[in-house]
Parts: C-alpha cells; structure tokens; sequence
C-alpha cells in the first residue's frame, strides 16, 4: 500500500532518452555517398543493359521476352546497386549456440558478392553484439538443459496438430499457467512464432469498422497484422503523446470516415521497447490517455520481456504499474528466453476467445514440448522457483551490462540513441560507405555486430545495433569497446557534441 | 617523425574521401573511373581558378599603378 507519488507526476523514475542529431556536414556527406552510389548504379546498369557486362540476376526466358515482363528491373535498384556491394555483412551462417561467443564459417566472395563460397574454417569465439540473448539464456550448459533433455526424450520434437486438434499437451498447460503467474494476469495462451502471434491474433481481436492507432515505428509483425484486419488504421509520431491524443480527439469526434457513427473498437498498438531506436515506450502516459478516451491497448513486450524491470517483468513492472492497465499484453520467447513463440496475456474471457478464434490456434502448430521446457525452465530461474537467486543476478548483470556499455560508448563521443535503461543500442553511422567498412573490420577483430541500412532505417540514419547480453563478462565488453574506440577514431565515427573529452582519465591526473 | 604523422594523417583524410563518397565500395575499375573523373575536375577547377584569379590580380595591378601614377586625372576617370 503507497501513500501516494511523492512529487504527483506520472514517472516514478527520471526518463532519460537521447536522439541526437548530427552536425549538418553529416547528412551532405551522405548524401553525397548515395549520389555516387546512384551515379554508379546507372552505370552499371547501362552496361548490363547493353550487354558489355555480364548479367547476374534474374531474367525472363527467351521464349517469354514478349510477355508481361516478371521481373522488373528498375525495382531492384537498390537492392543490385548498393545493397550487393556490402551484402557479405548479412546473412552470415554460424555454426554454434549464439550465446556470448559463436563461432562462424568463413565466407569468402569471387565476384563482389555475387556468389559465396565456405572455405571450410570456422571463425572461433567471436563475440556476439547482435544476438537478441539478453538474459544469457542460450546456453549448451548440461546441468542447465537437464529437464530439457528429459522432456524431449519424453515428447520427440513433433507436436503434428495444431492447437484446436491435438496439439495441445499439459506442457502447453502447465507453460500458460506459469506465465500468467508471471506477469501477474489472469490467464495466457501461447504461440509457436513470436511474428505469427502477432499478424493472426490482431486480426481476431479487430476488424472493419474499429480504429488502428499504431506507432510510427512498429515491428512489420504489427503492421501486416494490422492491415490483414481490415481495420481502419492512423499513425502517430513515434512516443508522441500530443500527436496520439490529437488522433484520439478526432477520432471521438468525427468517429468514421463517411458515415461519422461511432467506431466499434479504438485499439492502441505499441512496443515495449522498439529494437532500431532502443527506447522505451511512455506507458504511464498512454494508460493514462487511455482511460480518458476509453481505447483499448495492444502491448507488443518482445525485446522487453526480461530485459527491463526490476525482476524483469517487462515494461509495466519498469514503470511501477500494474498488468491490469493493459489490456492485451503481448510478448516473444525468443529474446530474452532463449527459445522460440509467443504469448498473448490478459484478462481470463480474452484468452478464451482468443483459443477459439485465433488464426493461430485453428491452423498453426502449437509449440514443441522440448521448446516449451526451456521456456518453463528460464521463467522459474527467473522467478526464483528453482531455489536459487540466479535469474535475479541475470537481470541484475544486464542492467549493470548496459549501463556500463551505454555510458561508455557516451563519454567516448559516439551518438546513441534511445533510453538509458534499455539493452538495444543503436550506433549512428549515417554513411552508406561507413556501414560495410564497420562491419568488416568490425570481424576482422573478431567482434560480431549487425548493421542496419536503409530500408529498415531513414535514408540518411544507417546504424550499427547492439545487444548488450547478462552473459557478457566486464572483460568482453572492454574488448568491444576498445575496438569501438579505434573504429571511432579511424572512421570518425565520434559524432556527438554533448560529450566530455573521451578519455578523461589522462586529465585528472 | 613529422613527415611520417602527416603522410599518415593524409592517408586517413584518403580513407575519409573513400568512405563518404562510397568508393571503398566500388570495384578497381569504376575506382579507376571515379578517381580519374575526379582528377580532371579538379585540373580544370584549379586551371579556371589560375586563369580567373590571374586575370583579375593583372587587372587590379595595372588600376593600382595608374592611380598611383596619375593621382588627379584617373581618380576623377575612375569616379565618371
């Protein structure tokens, strides 16, 4: 029982989140890269058109040049001109547990990155800053995966029916149980892909005639369910809360576009945490919002399950409230849990109709039991139900991990975005030129990083995006950030002009 | 030592140039294509600017000496 907040604001703790901006020389430059790259792509094209180079990509059959044409070359551009020449950074295949360290088979190209081929080596221990692992349970540890090994030799690894026939086992019981018990709701029904729970259940709980108010920065999972609904749907700028009230305001007073009766449902789509920009969602405001305008709110906790929270319950325990606020509380196995799914939480009538009409439940394959124990064994560690503190010391790690990381990468000049709490931390690198240059030289020191470009990205914001992981030892994040602090000082990378002098050690002295 | 810490300073403004303009990226011929194109850019940028700033020094001499030769008469030539 609470007296009361102490200075009557809605945030219980300070919310520090950053999004700086470059200096202006930053974006000409560029630009000026994706104007050669366009330049030269022309080129290129021209030349493959013409016949004086050799072609690589799809083309139509000669029997078939007259027919509507399949494949359309100029969509592509991108994808042939700029994406090819640093594709070798994506899609690298690894060949042990993505745990703090992995080891991957070396890649090698003949053709700029037309082709690959396995030289046969594998690359040893290269640390992992891409892997969504933040509480460090993806582990080949023989004592940890005990019950793990005993369910699957129990199970088999088939579940061959889908939820509504015969594939729902008593581990599926027992896995719901334990995460409604969890998060502290009523009741939870769970999923085998954590992408799928959201495009099929969105379109169970709305449909033609309600509201959509989604996030500018949503995860493609929310969006195509969004639209597979039918449902009509509105942006808001990203954590904006002015801009969502307004798009509530007018949807109240205006209710539908032509007819102008009342909407069926207004339903509020956000993330816990978005994983480009690493902030957090201000949910005491949105709850608040919610209330007055009576929306109904839709919580997507995929990166923040385990990964915030004081016992990593996620954001609303973050924010000191309570599960019954939201309405619909989603969440993935795969982050933080070191397995795969999906949960869908709440309240006891909506899980009920969600088991009857869910897309998911009368058409997908439920879970694999084998899968279903991990989940059922990182949820007790974290909840202390096996008898030792060794979840709470994981939480704990990760946010010691990250705040270290953060702070770091912060004083030695970088631009960071998003909360200081949160264990996704984007690095701005802003050139196109700069983001395959990171990477590379990035493994050539064997640190394993993922970089994003543009269409997952603005144009002009390309960044390199790290994982902080509770597996990460102190000496593993040193090792990263020296090599950072070189990168930065090779590629200038040091943007940021909030920062003190990035060693002040030689100072104080 | 200083020549060796400035040649190495001109070959991260070199990696600087590769990097915004992307052709760290390009294969060795369209590097051939872009670093000559460039090349010839800046020759007749520079031959422009020597032409144009020689021209104009020639000119603004020759009007400095005749002021200064014929204070009177050219003063009140160069106020008309």
């Amino acid at each position: 029982q609470k007296n009361g907040i102490s200075n009557g604001t809605l945030y219980k703790k300070t919310f520090i989140e950053h999004f700086e901006q470059a200096p202006m020389y930053v974006a000409v430059f560029t630009f000026v890269g994706f104007a050669v790259g366009t330049i030269f792509g022309y080129l290129r094209d021209f030349m493959r058109a013409w016949g004086l180079e050799k072609r690589n990509i799809a083309a139509e059959r000669e029997q078939q040049k007259d027919f509507v044409p399949l494949y359309q070359d100029f969509e592509n551009f991108y994808t042939r001109n700029l994406y090819l020449r640093i594709r070798d950074n994506w899609n690298r295949p690894i060949c042990s547990v993505p745990g703090p360290q992995f080891d991957l088979m070396e890649r090698v190209t003949d053709d700029y990155n037309w082709t690959f081929r396995f030289t046969g080596r594998t690359i040893r221990n290269v640390i992992n800053m891409g892997s969504y692992n933040y509480l460090g349970f993806a582990e080949t540890d023989v004592n940890a995966l005990k019950t793990v090994t005993i369910e699957l030799k129990k199970y088999g690894t088939g579940v061959c029916s889908t939820r509504q026939e015969m594939g729902t086992l008593d581990k599926h019981v027992e896995l719901e149980k334990l995460v409604a018990k969890f998060l502290g709701v009523e009741d939870a029904m769970v999923f085998g892909m954590g992408f799928a729970t959201n495009s099929m259940n969105i379109p169970a709980l709305v449909g033609k005639g309600c509201l959509i108010l989604s996030d500018e920065l949503n995860h493609t999972s929310l969006v195509l369910g969004a639209r597979l609904s039918g449902a009509t749907i509105r942006i808001f700028k990203h954590n904006n809360m002015q801009s969502l009230e307004k798009l509530l305001r007018d949807a109240i007073i205006h209710g539908q576009p032509r007819t102008h009766r009342a909407w069926r449902k207004i339903i509020i789509l956000v993330e816990g945490i978005y994983s480009m920009e690493g902030s957090i969602v201000r949910l005491p405001e949105i709850v608040s919002l919610k209330n007055k305008y009576k929306a109904y709110l839709y919580l997507d906790e995929a990166h923040s399950i385990g990964a915030v929270g004081a016992t990593g319950r996620g954001v609303v325990e973050y924010f000191g409230m309570s599960p019954d606020d939201v309405d619909v509380l989603m969440g993935t196995f795969t982050k933080s849990f070191g397995a795969a799914g999906g949960y869908i939480a709440g309240k006891k009538g909506l899980v009920d109709f969600l088991r009857t009409h869910s897309h998911s439940a009368v058409y997908a394959t439920s879970m694999c039991p084998a899968v279903a124990e991990q989940i059922i064994r990182a949820m007790k560690c974290l909840m202390g139900l096996d008898g030792t503190t060794q979840g709470l010391q994981r939480v704990r790690q990760l946010e010691k991990n990250t705040r270290y990381f953060r702070r770091k990468l912060h004083e030695m000049g970088f631009i960071i975005y998003g909360n200081d709490d949160s264990p996704v931390v984007p690095l701005l690198l802003y050139m196109p030129g700069k983001i395959g240059a990171f990477a590379r030289r990035m493994l050539e020191k064997n640190i394993g990083v993922v970089v994003v470009g543009f269409p997952a990205t603005p144009i002009t914001e390309s960044r390199a995006r790290f994982c902080v992981s509770a597996a990460h030892t102190r000496e593993m994040l040193d090792t990263v950030l020296n090599a950072l602090d070189e990168l930065g000082d090779f590629l200038h990378l040091k943007y940021s002009r909030y920062s003190k002098s990035s060693h002040p050690e030689l100072y104080e002295e | 030592m200083d020549v060796r810490s400035s040649l190495s300073y001109l070959y991260w403004l070199f990696c600087q140039f590769e990097l915004i303009t992307c052709s760290y990226l390009m294969e060795p011929w369209e590097k051939l294509l872009f670093y000559s194109f460039n090349l010839a850019l800046l020759g007749l940028l520079l031959y422009t600017t020597y032409v144009c700033v020689a021209l104009q020094a020639s000119s603004a001499f020759q009007l400095l000496c005749s002021l200064l030769a014929n204070p009177q008469d050219s003063a009140l030539a160069v106020v008309k």
